[in-house]
């Protein structure tokens, strides 16, 4: 894919080879090494923690600890999978913009929040009809519908309004009119239900029960469940149909799939559309998830996607979901895993900072993200 | 296109600075005052008479309010974001009070536009700076967050002004009852909630004497409030012989609550007291019961979560709250007269609901508190009203055995006046909440 120069991330690899290491060069490489050096010593220490708590190598750094059940292990990942599956939903939207227009649209994570309230209102008028008890799948349909309906609108309605207009401007003006966007569609959202938090109606109770699989609560299977679904609709239609052929030829060069005959206003709006679906998608499992909705739900899930997407290889649809993955599951385990081993205070409040922490990291070692293609210097330019 | 967009953006900028300069004038022009060195201005020879009988030196200086104008005093409430439940019955309370107390001296009473704390010490810190810009403030009723009482606090007493506080509760802004003032304490603030002390203490003392519970843990989430309270729980809890097996904080924003959640469930406690705000209080709530380790663990919150839309949530149900002791009964305001009874009906009428959270009754006798120490501070000199800084501390200073809503009220050395009563109540059913509000299960004293 096209991608831009984005500063820091393009250091000149190619060149390296034949040119001398600078001081540069050196550092990042000893960054690279004290960083994992770090990561492989918290998890040295949570390792030997559980063969046997009172070896002095657990004891080194944390005196207190007193590491994870196996019960509470395999609950901090399978909540990390279920919370990184609607990160990697969410950073499908991303990635996909950034694939055919070279831009990062920073709205995209309130039109994953508008997905979550269409769900929360639909859900309560379904639960005051009645339907929501006596038929609770044929509910869950119908509102994802409903959601991915208005979601998809939402994110069509913003294109044509804020960035068609953009088109052709140097891409810093897009992406600053997205964070306005993003400013407007929270406070619209304050104007029209209010600033206080919403919940969605109770859920049956064979989703909230634990099932004999593995432990795990309905509600996380459901989640991953869905959004395994969705995720391989996605990459059907992007690989194997003819609007997803248009989609790659637009974002392989714009100009050249218009002169072969190539809608590629429709094809963008066909990408909106798509991604506020997927986003629609992710708000309503985060609304069986969590059960509760604010106006600024989209913010903080918004900036991880987006780290997810960056993670993954920013342009590579499976990498999007990898990203999502593997930053929902690190902040999950993270803290626990590698920084309480460690003797850091406080763990259970610095998993935005693993998060990001992990975003750095992935940079450091592979600058173009997991699954992200080294572009040629000239593509780059 | 770029010199454009720059010049558009400076044009804007430019607007707004104009805009913000506009907004603080207003107000102030009825009122002049006098800086404190200037308080030693000759009075005249024929004003002595109503200058003995008021409170204070001087030394922080005066307000005068000149004929036709109007005392000024100000609401600092959190009455936007997701703490409105809280700050906007405050700000209500406050109305309300200066409406019912009248004039004083013949002088009204105006409080402006009610002000935003946004539960934030940026929001407190901003709301306090236009306050201070006007020096005819007398004194504000505020903030609702204690979070945003740390960074307006010393702003607001520096500039001579009084801050009554109807909700802070956090120790740090006021004393540790043992004598020795909090890292946040500034002279000149007084609060008319209680001290979370004594709120930690209540719930401490429930939980190992009444549910005989031995092992306890505690989360906060990093706001001042949440963390003092916690703390104070913990420490209060370990003097009576139990044993606080995790003190851990999340984020505001947190949604996944599994992690924090099995950091606490390493130390197999049997209760959790989670003092924290929705809606991360929502997520703990639904998720504690899915960790495992924590399947039986008894949940309790506090005045923080003791909400309507907390209450309704079905994971609610079992739970304990600990909150201020709302059985006003028939305690009466002894400036207005009023009643907890009378302030409920006026307030349905006016604002069509009951109000979503419990410091109306201490908003309110905060605010009467407030008046009618400008009351006593202040004299009538020729056809303007005089208000002595100083006096208006002087007379909060003395106060002892008030008659409130809240009780009686007695302010000690730190501003501590309210009237300390805690009450523990159990949260039986999400369907009834008017019942589960009145099921006191444990009384404080």
């Amino acid at each position: 894919m096209n991608g831009p120069d984005v500063g820091a991330s393009s250091a000149a690899p190619t060149g390296r080879r034949r040119r001398r290491r600078t001081r540069v060069d050196w550092f990042l490489t000893v960054l690279r090494v004290a960083v994992l050096a770090v990561l492989a010593v918290g998890l040295l220490a949570f390792i030997a923690q559980e063969i046997n708590p009172d070896n002095p190598f657990a004891r080194w750094a944390n005196p207190d600890a007193t590491g994870l059940t196996g019960a509470q292990f395999r609950g901090l990942v399978i909540s990390g999978i279920a919370q990184g599956s609607m990160y990697g939903l969410i950073a499908l939207g991303y990635s996909m913009v950034y694939g055919v227009l070279g831009f990062i649209n920073f709205a995209h994570g309130e039109v994953f929040m508008v997905g979550a309230m269409t769900g929360m209102i639909t859900s309560n008028k379904l639960a005051d009809a009645g339907l929501w008890e006596s038929n609770f799948i044929g509910s869950l349909v119908f509102i994802v519908v409903v959601s991915i309906i208005v979601s998809s609108l939402t994110a069509v309605v913003m294109e044509r309004v804020a960035y068609r207009p953009l088109r052709g401007a140097p891409r810093l003006i897009p992406l600053i009119t997205s964070i306005g966007v993003s400013f407007f569609l929270q406070n619209a959202s304050v104007v029209l239900l209010g600033p206080a938090s919403k919940s969605y109606p109770d859920v049956p109770d064979w989703v909230k029960a634990k099932h004999t699989f593995l432990q795990i609560e309905g509600a996380k299977i459901l989640v991953i469940v869905v959004a395994a679904l969705s995720m391989a609709a996605l990459w059907y239609y992007v690989d194997r149909t003819k609007t997803g052929k248009a989609m790659r030829a637009v974002a392989e060069d714009a100009e050249i799939a218009s002169l072969m005959g190539i809608g590629v206003n429709r094809t963008i709006v066909k990408v909106f559309a798509v991604g506020g679906a997927m986003a629609g998608m992710a708000g309503i499992l985060w609304g069986i998830l969590f059960r509760s909705v604010i106006h600024t739900t989209g913010f903080l899930p918004g900036i991880k996607a987006f780290s997810a997407a960056v993670v993954g290889g920013i342009g590579h649809l499976g990498g999007a979901m990898a990203g999502g993955l593997s930053i929902g599951v690190a902040e999950s385990v993270g803290p626990l895993l590698i920084l309480e081993p460690l003797g850091v205070s406080g763990v259970s409040q610095l998993r935005d900072a693993v998060a990001f922490s992990m975003l750095i990291i992935v940079l450091l070692v592979r600058p173009a993200g997991l699954f992200g293609e080294r572009l040629p210097a000239e593509d780059r330019a | 296109m770029n010199k454009k967009l720059l010049t558009l953006l400076a044009a804007l900028f430019a607007l707004s600075l104009v805009a913000a300069a506009c907004g603080d004038d207003g107000d102030g022009e009825a009122a002049d005052t006098t800086p404190a060195p200037a308080a030693t201005e000759a009075p005249d020879a024929e004003s002595d008479d109503e200058m003995m009988d008021h409170l204070g030196d001087g030394s922080l200086g005066t307000v005068t309010v000149e004929s036709g104008g109007a005392v000024q005093i100000r609401s600092l409430n959190a009455i936007t974001g997701d703490v409105a439940f809280l700050g906007l019955p405050n700000q209500r309370g406050v109305e309300l009070a200066v409406e019912h107390f009248g004039p004083i001296h013949g002088f009204g009473v105006d409080i402006g536009t009610g002000l935003d704390d946004l539960c934030s010490p940026d929001g407190g810190q901003a709301a306090a700076q236009a306050i201070v810009a006007d020096d005819s403030v007398v004194g504000v009723i505020g903030t609702s967050c204690s979070g945003a009482a740390v960074a307006a606090a010393p702003l607001i007493t520096n500039a001579g002004m009084v801050m009554i506080s109807p909700s802070n509760t956090s120790p740090a802004l006021t004393s540790d009852l043992a004598g020795t003032a909090g890292e946040n304490y500034s002279v000149g603030y007084y609060r008319t909630a209680h001290n979370d002390l004594y709120q930690g203490a209540a719930m401490a003392e429930f939980v190992y004497e009444d549910l005989g519970l031995t092992s306890a843990a505690a989360i906060h989430d990093g706001d001042p409030y949440t963390q003092g309270l916690a703390q104070a729980f913990a420490d209060a809890y370990e003097e009576l012989g139990g044993t606080v097996t995790g003190f851990t904080g999340v984020n505001k924003e947190d949604t996944d609550m599994v992690p924090v959640l099995t950091e606490i469930a390493a130390g197999g406690p049997d209760a959790l007291f989670f003092p924290i705000f929705q809606p991360a209080g929502d997520h703990v709530a639904s998720q504690a019961s899915g960790v495992a380790g924590l399947e039986n663990v008894v949940l309790l919150a506090a005045d923080g979560l003791l909400t309507d839309g907390f209450l309704e949530l079905s994971q609610t149900a079992g739970m304990y709250f600990s909150g201020p002791d709302v059985r006003f009964g028939d305690n009466t305001n002894e400036s207005t007269g009023r009643t907890a009874d009378d302030f409920l009906s006026e307030y349905e009428t006016l604002y069509g609901g009951a109000p979503e959270a419990a410091f109306w009754a201490h908003s309110y006798d905060a605010t009467t508190l407030l008046l009618e120490a400008v009351e006593a501070a202040s004299y009538v000199d020729g056809d303007t009203l005089v208000i002595d800084r100083q006096g208006v501390r002087d007379y909060l200073n003395g106060v002892s055995d008030y008659s409130g809503l809240i009780g009686a009220i007695s302010c000690d050395e730190f501003g501590d006046c309210g009237a300390q009563r805690i009450t523990v109540i159990h949260h039986e059913d999400p369907g009834d909440i008017a019942t589960s509000k009145s099921n006191v299960v444990f009384e404080y004293p």
